[in-house]
């Protein structure tokens, strides 16, 4: 069991910062610490990909003169990668459009705390 | 929200590394067939070039050379571009983004694919700069 | 023409950048723009669907690279069907949509219907593409759009957005996981390579856990029963004209991704017996439209009505989806088309009645039938067609859901479809009671209302004549565009 843990650990801290962040959105009141517990969130999907692309022994996923692009053992997975670019624009956006969305709020209700703001909804 | 920093320390300093960092993004832009980089990564270091300047300057200094409307045209031109490049070589008979069909005179295949996957990356790195600025003049606004 | 997979989400994404540039320096040019965008990507979902019927599915591979290497765009009856729906009923809300705006948010007219056309893109993309990452970055797209869209508007509405971007963004990421845990079990993201792939690791349990984060995601993004939650408030609280669009569409989607993942990818042999998720969907589905047509009766917003009524029609689909046989698959699809036009042509008569009046509770209705005649004619044969009484094409749908659960032999689920319509037609004849029985006091606003303007009908009766005449030729859909989707699965 510690084997694994020592073996696997990339794939635990993934796991312990997904549920960081799972908590962070639902448990806080505070709208601003829901949008910070969405990147934690979003950061430890990315973290995960990335920590499967690795192999024992190999250099990062440009060519190399030395070591030639016959082997592709030498070379890190590189498409998790490229995939996680793309999360990571997604991540940038979806942060904008939730900022633009807390500033309406705050202008309006001049609080951030979801109670207060839904006990004045609903009267 | 947004004015000048009253520290002269940090004004002039901004002020000397502001180019620096703009042709930073230019430069991993440019590079990212030969490691990391590309259109995103430049795009983002040009935004925070231009942010710096913002912030440590304040908005009147800066909305001369950088006005509001700045950020969000220059964003739709370079996605445009993205979009237009795959767009011609539609048009040129292949498939969508498939840069061997576009029409550069005296380039074979390889050359073709190399110089699109080019343009495309300018087109992003573009898109993403201007997106980036206008997000940032809009939650500042007022 | 060989490239008609690519047209339809480039033609909406390339109007939707051409309508943000040309706006900012002419104003009136960007809903002419937008328009030409959706009736170009329209055409070309209609010419794509007829040859679809003709000659089999299209595959289009992007950029020229072949499937495990790059990313292919799959045309088949499936996907022209659910193109051909979203874009129809795109043409026509944002018709619809123009004097709405100009009388709500006329100086935001710019941003909205590029992002308009950015959602639409983002919708057709997830419709059409046959590779796994490609639909997450799609998804994203169009929700992005979708969210900023609907905090335009009053007061009220950010808040509800703000609890959609949270829930939304996590049912996103677990779509994200499911898929991440897929390439590390297969290695390839095309889903036609997956299926290929699949029977030979049928015991893993990579299998298993991507299976849960992707049901579990795609249910959060179409408000199946427990994870609803976001929807009232979102329904109640948008801009009218945007709710006609997004309400009768959105979802939708969400129930032709799990669709997709029951016919395409994990077939349906693996989600009924090696893990039981079909189960599951159809319980949670079952209690479902009870629970929210009973919450449904209780409403006394119309818009809020309206949008409990919808989270129980997506159960229907799903319970159709849980069935897992072939009249239950038919009786989902026919039940997305039917609802879409059912619910467009409700949430655009709401809208032409607070055009016209500003009145959205409804004990407040009383009288409207004899002022604003049209509009309450269009609202009958929608609500008829919502309760299930023949020839108005709810009956349709619902009858072969109820066929799907006599061929399972779960008679419980027959019991819930044929009860719940019961319950439909107590909220929505408590409404036609007071539109057409009750008359008006003297000083509301009710007696001086007519129906609205030419541009806000037409959209309407066209929806509800449409909802007639697919009930009519409700047959001739089923046989031709319907039941080759279901046998290739089964």
């Amino acid at each position: 069991m510690f084997q694994i843990l020592l073996t696997h650990y990339p794939y635990y801290l993934s796991t312990v910062l997904i549920v960081i962040g799972v908590w962070g959105m639902l448990a806080k009141h505070n709208l601003m610490k829901k949008v910070i517990g969405m990147n934690i969130f979003q950061t430890a999907i990315i973290l995960l990909f990335i920590s499967s692309s690795v192999k024992f022994g190999a250099t990062v996923p440009t060519v190399d003169t030395g070591l030639g692009s016959a082997n592709a053992a030498f070379y890190v997975n590189p498409l998790p990668h490229v995939l996680m670019l793309t999360a990571i624009v997604v991540m940038v956006a979806t942060n904008g459009v939730a900022f633009a969305i807390l500033l309406l709020i705050y202008r309006r209700y001049r609080t951030l705390d979801e109670e207060e703001i839904l006990r004045r909804m609903r009267e | 929200m947004i004015a000048k920093y009253k520290d002269l320390i940090v004004s002039l300093a901004c002020r000397l590394m502001a180019p620096f960092v703009f042709l930073f993004g230019l430069y991993v832009t440019m590079f990212g067939h030969y490691g990391p980089g590309g259109g995103f990564q430049g795009g983002t270091i040009m935004a925070s070039g231009v942010i710096l300047m913002r912030l440590s300057l304040g908005r009147q200094a800066t909305i001369k050379k950088f006005p509001l409307e700045f950020g969000p045209i220059v964003g739709a031109i370079g996605l445009l571009i993205y979009a237009g490049t795959g767009l011609v070589s539609l048009l040129a008979g292949g498939e969508y983004l498939d840069y061997a069909y576009l029409p550069i005179p005296s380039t074979s295949g390889t050359e073709r694919q190399y110089l699109g996957i080019l343009f495309v990356e300018v087109g992003v790195a573009l898109g993403v700069f201007g997106v980036l600025l206008s997000i940032f003049d809009s939650l500042t606004k007022e | 023409m060989a490239q008609l997979p690519a047209i339809i989400p480039v033609s909406l994404l390339l109007s939707a950048f051409v309508a943000f540039l040309v706006g900012t320096f002419r104003r009136s040019l960007v809903y002419p723009i937008t328009l030409l965008g959706i009736v170009t990507a329209l055409v070309a979902a209609v010419i794509g669907l007829i040859r679809v019927l003709q000659d089999g599915a299209q595959h289009y591979y992007f950029g020229g690279w072949p499937p495990p290497l790059g990313i292919e765009y799959v045309l088949d009856h499936l996907s022209g069907f659910m193109a051909v729906l979203v874009m129809f009923i795109a043409l026509l809300s944002v018709i619809y949509s123009r004097r709405s705006f100009l009388q709500e948010v006329p100086e935001k007219i710019v941003p909205l219907y590029s992002l308009i056309s950015l959602m639409l893109a983002g919708l057709t993309g997830i419709i059409l593409t046959g590779d796994l990452f490609n639909l997450y970055v799609f998804l994203e797209i169009a929700s992005l759009a979708a969210y900023a869209v609907m905090a335009i508007g009053n007061d009220k509405a950010p808040v509800a957005v703000i609890r959609y971007i949270i829930m939304g963004t996590i049912g996103a990421c677990f779509y994200l996981l499911g898929v991440g845990f897929i390439y590390f079990a297969t290695g390839s993201l095309n889903m036609g390579d997956v299926a290929r792939i699949l029977p030979s690791i049928y015991g893993s349990r990579l299998i298993v856990v991507a299976v849960t984060f992707i049901v579990i995601g795609m249910a959060l993004k179409m408000a199946l029963f427990p994870l609803h939650i976001w929807l009232p408030d979102v329904y109640t609280y948008s801009p009218s004209a945007v709710i006609a669009l997004i309400a009768p569409i959105m979802t939708k989607v969400g129930a032709y991704v799990l669709i997709r993942m029951l016919v395409s990818v994990f077939l349906p042999n693996y989600l009924t017996s090696v893990l039981p998720v079909t189960l599951i969907i159809g319980w949670l589905a079952a209690v479902g439209i009870v629970a929210m047509s009973v919450m449904a009766i209780a409403q006394k917003d119309f818009r809020r009505m309206l949008a409990y009524s919808s989270v129980a029609q997506i159960c229907y689909v799903a319970l159709g989806i849980g069935l897992a046989n072939s009249f239950g698959l038919i009786g989902a699809l026919l039940h997305v088309l039917n609802h879409a036009f059912m619910k467009c042509c409700l949430f655009q008569i709401s809208g032409g009645v607070r055009y016209r009046t500003g009145l959205w509770q409804i004990p407040q209705f009383a009288g409207l039938g004899r002022h604003m005649r049209w509009t309450m004619g269009a609202f009958t044969v929608a609500a008829i067609s919502m309760v299930g009484i023949p020839p108005a094409c709810g009956f349709f749908s619902k009858w072969y859901l109820v066929l799907g659960c006599i061929d399972a032999g779960n008679w419980v689920f027959a019991v819930v479809v044929v009860a719940s319509s019961l319950l439909n037609a107590v909220y929505f004849f408590r409404v036609l009671e007071k539109v057409y029985m009750v008359s008006p006091n003297n000083d509301s606003i009710v007696t001086t209302a007519s129906d609205p303007p030419g541009e806000m009908l037409a959209p309407m009766l066209i929806l509800a004549s449409g909802i007639i005449i697919l009930g009519v030729v409700n047959a001739v859909i089923v046989a031709q565009i319907l039941e080759p989707v279901v046998f290739s699965a089964f």
